[in-house]
């Protein structure tokens, strides 16, 4: 199996030498596998989508490396090689919906034939496939988290960086959000790195969970999850719940400052 | 949100009641024709001198419409170059903001000295420095208040600074551009007025204000204020429709965020 996300004694410093720095995260070491859902869960503040940032390349890390593919994060960043889904939708309220979610595909020069196919696929998979004319102004902040999915989603990124993606959503359209998520990973072989609050939520979709702890941001411990195919039924099985009591231990022990 | 003739309904009945009022007044407290004078007599000097108006709102017309034109795309122009190149930014924007704090219009007679008194030039000039500045700074600031998300989002897609420019910078930019645009239509016309006060041929609006209210004919001055006023509103009304037009997306919005 190959890697796909290296980090090796990654530090970031905010503002550093001025009154306002900030150490976000410190001596990150983490090798993420070829395919592999990888959650980062950790209190506000801990540095989890300042580590996102930098596997994306669009902040520059003050200490240690990122290889992304093999690559410099850079040089993957070049390559379009991930997909991000940032903690605020960041939809532009000057393109419609179906414009939104086309328009990584319009950077790549997609023809306008495929790009208007793919964006349909993709509002039906969020199931807003009566929304495509539509500004953004005019639909729900959870409406609006589902499109920028999509438009992440659309031209089916080797990696995916997500940030709290579902934060915004109602609980039933999270597990079924959750359950396509699933599906895609498993039918496109795509890297996921995931940051969520939510134990359960953490449970239910990874290999492995991170778990960070704050000022500075560290790893605290990772936490192997293997519950198999996930169905629906594995909402509702012991191991699951196993898995999620080992997460909320390491989470307690964090806040204990432990 | 399509345009509704409808709406044009409630102005226009308070325009004629306005008018209607005005009139009554005038004739009811006697009020004599020099202060004053009656719409009635204000739209008789219209019908007789139309010759003589129509070709001042048409020549004053003409340089607050050039005027505005140049000013307008020297200001966006130099917009997009302060916010490629960040030199001139900082240098150019502060300056603006200064120049743009001053009466630009106490420069006319000045202008009439530089670019003679014979022509339009002159007139144009003070045109185009009114319409510059707030044009200039309300675009480079749609072009650079983008939130910075949107840039990640874009770096994000590998995309490069002209892209980011294309596709967040000048969108984000039109509110802004619309808003000096709703604020420079009419001042263009006011800036032509009063630069014709200071000189330049005598077949202006400015012009025809000024010597007839020298010979005490008030009804004949309003007169060319009135077409003086229907040519701001004609221009400030095309301000309005290249704003729905040119953002589609804000037609279920009021008015955004207001500049100067
Ligand atoms: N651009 C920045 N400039 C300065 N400080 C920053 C910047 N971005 C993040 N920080 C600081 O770095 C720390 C980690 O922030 P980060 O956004 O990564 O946290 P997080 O784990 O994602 O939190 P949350 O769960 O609330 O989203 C915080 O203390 C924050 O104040
Ligand atoms: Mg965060």
């Amino acid at each position: 199996m190959s890697v796909a996300v290296v980090a090796s004694g990654l530090d970031k410093v905010f503002g550093r030498g001025t009154d306002a720095e900030v150490a976000a995260l410190s001596g990150i070491d983490l090798m993420v596998q070829d395919g592999e859902f990888v959650s980062l869960i950790g209190p506000s503040g801990c540095g989890k989508s300042t580590l996102l940032r930098l596997v994306a390349d669009l902040i520059e890390p003050t200490g240690g490396t990122v290889t992304v593919f093999d690559k410099s994060a850079h040089q993957a960043r070049l390559d379009q090689d991930y997909g991000m889904v940032f903690q605020h939708a960041g939809l532009f309220d000057w393109r419609r919906v179906a414009a939104n979610i086309e328009l990584p595909l319009e950077l790549k020069g997609w023809s306008k034939a495929d790009r208007s196919r793919r964006s349909r696929e993709m509002l039906d998979l969020v199931k807003l496939p009566d929304f495509s004319r539509h500004y953004p102004r005019q639909l729900s902040g959870g409406m609006q988290q589902r499109v920028s999915i999509a438009r992440a989603l659309s031209f089916e990124p080797r990696l995916l960086l997500m940030d709290e993606p579902f934060g915004a959503l109602d609980e039933m359209t999270r597990e079924h959000m959750q359950g396509e998520l699933l599906r895609i990973w498993r039918e496109t072989g795509t890297t996921v790195m995931f940051v969520t609050h939510s134990i359960p939520e953490a449970a239910f979709l990874s290999n492995r969970v991170v778990v960070l702890s704050p000022r500075p941001g560290r790893i605290h411990t990772i936490v192997d999850v293997d519950l198999g195919e996930r169905t629906e039924e594995t909402r509702e099985d012991p191991e699951f719940f196993a898995a999620a009591t080992r997460i909320r231990e390491a989470l307690r022990a964090v806040e204990d400052g432990s | 949100m399509k345009f509704r003739p409808g709406a044009l309904a409630p102005p226009l009945v308070a325009g004629v009641l306005f008018l209607g009022a005005w009139e009554l007044t005038v004739r009811g407290f006697g009020i004599r024709e020099f202060l004053l004078p009656k719409p009635s007599s204000i739209w008789e000097q219209l019908v007789d001198q139309w010759p003589t108006l129509r070709h001042a709102g048409w020549e004053t017309g003409r340089i607050a419409v050039s005027g505005l034109v140049v000013g307008i795309l020297a200001g966006v122009l130099l917009a997009v170059g302060a916010t490629r190149f960040r030199t001139l930014q900082e240098g150019l924007t502060p300056l603006a903001v200064a120049v743009n704090a001053t009466p630009i219009i106490a420069l006319a007679p000045i202008f009439n000295a530089w670019f003679g008194i014979t022509g339009s030039l002159s007139n144009q000039a003070v045109v185009v420095a009114v319409v510059f500045f707030p044009v200039f700074i309300n675009t480079a600031k749609g072009l650079t208040e983008v939130h910075p998300d949107e840039i990640e989002l874009m770096r994000s897609y590998a995309a490069g600074e002209w892209t980011i420019l294309r596709e967040v910078r000048i969108p984000n930019a039109l509110p802004f551009f619309a808003n000096a645009l709703r604020l420079v239509a009419p001042l263009s016309v006011i800036a032509a007025i009063v630069a014709e006060y200071f000189g330049g041929p005598q077949d202006r609006i400015g012009n025809v204000i000024t010597s007839n209210a020298g010979f005490a004919r008030y009804d004949a001055a309003w007169a060319a204020i009135a077409v003086a006023s229907a040519v701001g509103l004609a221009l400030f009304a095309t301000a309005l429709l290249v704003e729905r037009l040119s953002m589609p997306w804000r037609l279920t919005e009021g008015y955004g965020e207001t500049e100067n």
